[in-house]
């Protein structure tokens, strides 16, 4: 029982994602296909975004922050600062030292790929529905099987 | 600005001036212009390949820190001898396309998009080198996408020529999207699994943890996204349209390096990320890639014989070609790694040579169909005899580069014990003879077509798309006689690799 | 449920978001009518930003709400707009092999779940390893609040780079696929209009976009609200350090109220206020402004994007500055292409309209 709420999320996720990619590969339309590509981008979105939750946490906005000019770095330069994450991170968990003060955060770094992500996925939909307008120009229709119909009536009559 | 802070940061400036040069080619009014600084930025960008080059074969690999934050906080870019050939490559052929594409740009597109055609095709060339250049799993990603995007519009702009530019571009969106997003899923699993997405530290903590069912599929979602934009056998739909109604300067340059480098990331991950030898992946090796392979070799190469439009013909012989590469990757072995490695740079010549050749016929001549290179060994002798080396050269024979992969392809295959794949290399090579061969006969044993005052004449071609062929048709036929720069770089890559050197 | 699971009110939540995201989901597979697909891509995209924000992720969700929500469903309608509004129905033969593809691919996922670490777990590799490194080094490397924002214009500053690049790409993509200035894209080819005329015939026709201009209570409502939502742009700007935010959110926001002004004032007075040629440049000097910074960076003895280099005797301030220099890259970038996108989009429609309805 454990395990199926600790994984449901992943289920109903992967599920989403199959809906959108069953819309892109199914359908003939063009501005329905882009659609999916939507949907199916969202949904892997949602997975990372599932996978950086932490139980009880709060967002990454620090709270307690040492004011600026007075914090006691632990490194003023890139070289000290690899000889510090390591000992403060990786090797003792329960460090001596804890930069966060006891409260815990969820997981930012997934929020950063898929700020990016979300970028990406908007330009290609701008550059692909500006190409779904020029065929529409082109062909009179935004029917895959309609404008291979004419193309090989063209193919066709050429040779 | 010293000197010397260049060279050390020439790492990072091989991406950054041809995208800042991008960006500041699409804003220059006049076409002239707007191409003379798109080649200086491009010339600029190989001399500094040329740099990571240099260093390279000096013995030591490159790395460099991205807003000097160590990893895996930051984003590391690493040079070893596995990329630095391609990046080179692609700075290279970035700078031939430009040289070459000139002329054939005046007519395949309006005058007043030149400026922001040249800066989408900068940009490209930063995609692509930015993708080869990355240690950084999801900075793939985001490279990947600036060079798909870029590719989508650029192909998109053959639709003046003829509007199947238009589907073939959207055709190559929405599985260049599937790809991307496949490979993202991969990605993101990866993470899962090991919590970093610096590529050297993923491999380290799998090698720590080994792998789970999180890790196989992040491996099977990895290989059907690249295998996307490798255009791997089954998933290769997108290539012969988007290269035949590309601009011919964008089909040079696509068919010589795009799917080069997505089939690098391929290689990287297969081999660096996830180490060679787990018994999921030797299975997929011999039970999928290698099949799937030899499929391509032979299905592709008779489609290619059946077209009558050239460039479908040099792209369906592409997607032959790719499959050579993943047969000789599939081996799994230190020989048909760098037999897959070397016969990438050579390919790279002889398409680009191909498609350059096509392209110059078609300014001269109007070709788009093989009927219509009749007599082209009379009418544009220097074009023909080019088209009919780099010909050669893709069917193997000896003197030209293709002899030298296709050799060590059947040796890394004949170590391997696999005699099926000499057939399959055999039988696809006769079929690239058959292909070739009929270019090469409607050339030079028919005659040109009659035109109005009943003489055959020669048609003048203009000489910067002829020096750039010829740059490549040399390059095809110095790459035989010392073949020492790709094969020494694929040996050490190789090695390091399979020889206890990846993990 | 077992009693040893806490059912709190956001489990309740996540639960109800999930269940709406499945039957929008599934609404979209079943129907044909483009509108209706496109407004219900609109609700996903919001649904799914709530579900970020329950999810912790808030900057996610204020730009999924901002873009999936926003600016792609207003793409995707003027797209529909100058296509079609209906979508043919699907094959069985394709029906039958997509859902077999899509079987397969579900059923690796699925596979792979069994050894996924269990939802919200602080010490799955993810999230204890350098996702933790980050929030702790933050603090001393850079000391602003949002972590997230430090990630995205620091750490992995040149992922962010890219992705400004990506929305350049995008911006003349569509400026080189549909023009940008109308008037030269008029005399562009059309190139099959009888096909058009014929379908535009057939189908409801679209209303035309006029300027709104005989509205006078719109105007005014607008004139008003324009500089705030400017104002407001500013502050997503600038308070991106604190909280969700950033350049790419106040980008976005930015280029709204312009479309806004040219929904009131029409097309004509749009392009007189902020011609073509200006949006053109100002996507390239985005990107300009970013790269500089890191050119600047090198020329000062430094790596690429290395802000300690700004100002060496007092890195965090060095930090705060380079984060600054390129969110401004990042907002001029992003508000001229979403505009140049807007312009190229808006400029066809009229273009069709002259000529063939």
């Amino acid at each position: 029982m454990d395990f199926f709420v600790g994984h449901f999320n992943y289920w109903v996720i992967i599920t989403l994602m199959m809906t959108g990619l069953y819309v892109v590969i199914s359908t003939g339309n063009l501005v329905k296909k882009l659609v999916g590509i939507g949907l199916f981008q969202t949904s892997v979105f949602q997975l990372y975004i599932s996978l950086s939750k932490v139980r009880g946490a709060q967002p990454p906005i620090l709270e307690k922050l040492p004011k600026y000019g007075s914090a006691e770095k632990t490194s003023q330069t890139v070289t000290e600062l690899t000889a510090t994450i390591p000992q403060v991170t990786a090797l003792d968990p329960a460090s001596v030292y804890d930069p966060l003060m006891g409260v815990v955060y969820s997981n930012p770094l997934p929020h950063v790929l898929i700020l990016t992500a979300i970028v990406v996925g908007v330009a290609t939909l701008a550059v692909g529905l500006a190409l779904v307008v020029r065929i529409r120009e082109a062909y009179g229709t935004i029917e895959e099987d309609a404008i291979d119909e004419a193309e090989y009536k063209i193919e066709v009559n050429a040779s | 600005m010293s000197f010397e802070m260049l060279l050390s940061n020439a790492a990072a400036l091989v991406v950054v001036v041809p995208l800042l040069g991008g960006a500041i080619a699409m804003l220059l009014g006049s076409s002239r212009l707007a191409w003379s600084w798109s080649l200086i930025c491009a010339l600029v960008t190989f001399s500094l390949a040329l740099v990571l080059l240099a260093g390279v074969l000096g013995g030591q690999n490159i790395s460099y820190e991205m807003g000097a934050w160590v990893s895996p906080l930051g984003i590391l870019f690493e040079i070893d001898a596995l990329n630095v050939l391609l990046i080179t490559l692609v700075s290279a052929m970035g700078l031939l396309a430009l040289l070459y594409g000139l002329p054939t740009i005046d007519q395949e597109v309006d005058r007043h998009q030149h400026a922001m055609f040249f800066g989408t095709f900068l940009i490209c060339v930063a995609g692509l080198i930015g993708v080869s250049i990355t240690g950084d799993a999801f900075n793939v990603f985001v490279f990947l996408e600036v060079s798909s995007i870029s590719t989508y519009v650029l192909v998109a702009m053959g639709s003046k020529q003829n509007r199947q530019a238009l589907t073939a571009s959207f055709n190559y969106l929405i599985l260049g999207t599937i790809g991307a997003t496949f490979f993202v899923i991969g990605v993101g699993l990866l993470y899962m699994a090991t919590g970093t997405l610096n590529m050297a530290d993923i491999s380290r903590v799998l090698a720590e943890t080994g792998s789970d069912r999180v890790v196989r599929a992040a491996f099977a979602f990895i290989v059907i996204g690249l295998g996307l934009k490798t255009a791997m056998f089954p998933l290769h739909t997108w290539l012969p349209n988007a290269y035949a109604f590309s601009p011919s300067m964008i089909g040079v340059f696509l068919a010589s390096t795009a799917t080069k480098v997505a089939l690098y990331m391929l290689i990287r991950f297969l081999y660096s990320v996830f180490s060679a030898g787990q018994s999921f992946e030797t299975a997929m090796f011999d039970y999928v890639l290698a099949p799937m392979a030899v499929t391509a070799m032979i299905v592709c190469s008779v489609q290619a014989s059946f077209q009558s439009d050239v460039r479908r013909l040099l792209a369906y012989s592409s997607v032959a070609q790719i499959g050579y590469m993943l047969l000789g990757l599939s081996m799994g072995t230190v020989a048909g790694l760098a037999a897959a490695l070397i016969h990438l740079f050579n390919h790279a010549l002889m398409k680009g040579a191909l498609f350059m050749a096509v392209g110059i016929a078609g300014l001269g001549l109007g070709v788009v169909r093989i009927s219509e290179m009749r007599g082209l060994g009379k009418t544009m002798p220097l074009t023909a005899a080019g088209l009919s080396i780099a010909g050669l050269s893709l069917m193997g024979v000896p003197l030209t580069a293709g002899f030298i992969s296709k050799y060590y392809l059947v040796i890394a295959a004949l170590e391997r014990g696999w005699w099926w794949a000499v057939v399959a290399i055999v039988v696809s090579s006769v079929l690239a003879i058959f292909y070739v061969g009929r270019m090469i006969e409607v050339m030079y044993l028919q005659e040109p077509p009659k035109t109005t005052d009943d003489a055959a004449v020669t048609v003048r071609s203009p000489i910067l798309p002829l020096i750039a062929l010829y740059v490549l048709v040399i390059a095809n036929v110095w790459f035989f006689f010392d073949p020492s720069l790709p094969m020494g770089l694929a040996n050490t890559a190789a090695n390091e690799l399979i020889g206890g050197g990846g993990s | 449920m077992e009693m040893s699971f806490p059912i709190d009110i956001f489990v309740i939540i996540d639960l109800i978001l999930i269940s709406m995201l499945l039957v929008v989901g599934i609404a979209i597979v079943r129907l044909n009518n483009l509108f209706v697909i496109v407004m219900l891509y609109g609700v996903y995209s919001l649904l799914a930003a709530t579900w970020f924000v329950s999810l912790d992720a808030v900057d996610v969700a204020f730009t999924e709400a901002a873009v999936g929500a926003g600016i792609s469903t207003v793409l995707m309608l003027g797209a529909m707009l100058l296509t079609s509004r209906e979508s043919k129905p699907t094959t069985p033969i394709r029906r039958w092999t997509s859902l077999l593809i899509v079987l397969v691919t579900g059923i690796a996922l699925i596979y792979a779940t069994f050894d996924m670490p269990a939802f919200g777990d602080p010490n799955s590799p993810a999230n204890s390893y350098v996702g933790l490194m980050y929030l702790k080094a933050t603090i001393t490397d850079i000391s602003v609040p949002n972590v997230v924002t430090a990630i995205l214009a620091s750490y992995r500053g040149f992922d962010t780079f890219g992705e400004v690049v990506v929305v350049l790409t995008a911006g003349l993509g569509v400026m080189l696929i549909l023009g940008i200035d109308s008037r030269r894209s008029r005399s562009g080819e059309v190139e099959n209009k009888d096909a058009i005329a014929k379908e535009a015939n057939t189908k409801n026709k679209p209303e035309k976009i006029n300027a709104l201009n005989h509205h006078i209570v719109l105007q005014v409502v607008a004139k008003m609200l324009i500089p705030i939502i400017i104002l407001y742009a500013l502050y997503v700007h600038f308070h991106g350090d604190y909280g969700p935010g950033g350049g790419f959110q106040a980008g976005v926001i930015f280029a709204s109220a312009i479309i806004l002004y040219s929904l009131i004032f029409g097309m004509d007075q749009t392009r007189r206020a902020i011609p073509p040629k200006l949006v053109q440049f100002g996507s390239a000097l985005g990107v300009l402004i970013y790269g500089g910074t890191g050119i600047i960076t090198i020329l000062m003895g430094g790596k690429f994007l290395d802000y300690n280099m700004l100002d060496q005797n007092d890195t965090i301030h060095a930090q705060h500055m380079g984060i600054l220099m390129i969110e401004v890259g990042v907002l001029v970038t992003v508000a001229s292409v979403m505009l140049s996108i807007y312009y190229g989009f808006a400029g066809r429609y009229r273009q069709l309209k002259d000529q063939n309805w």
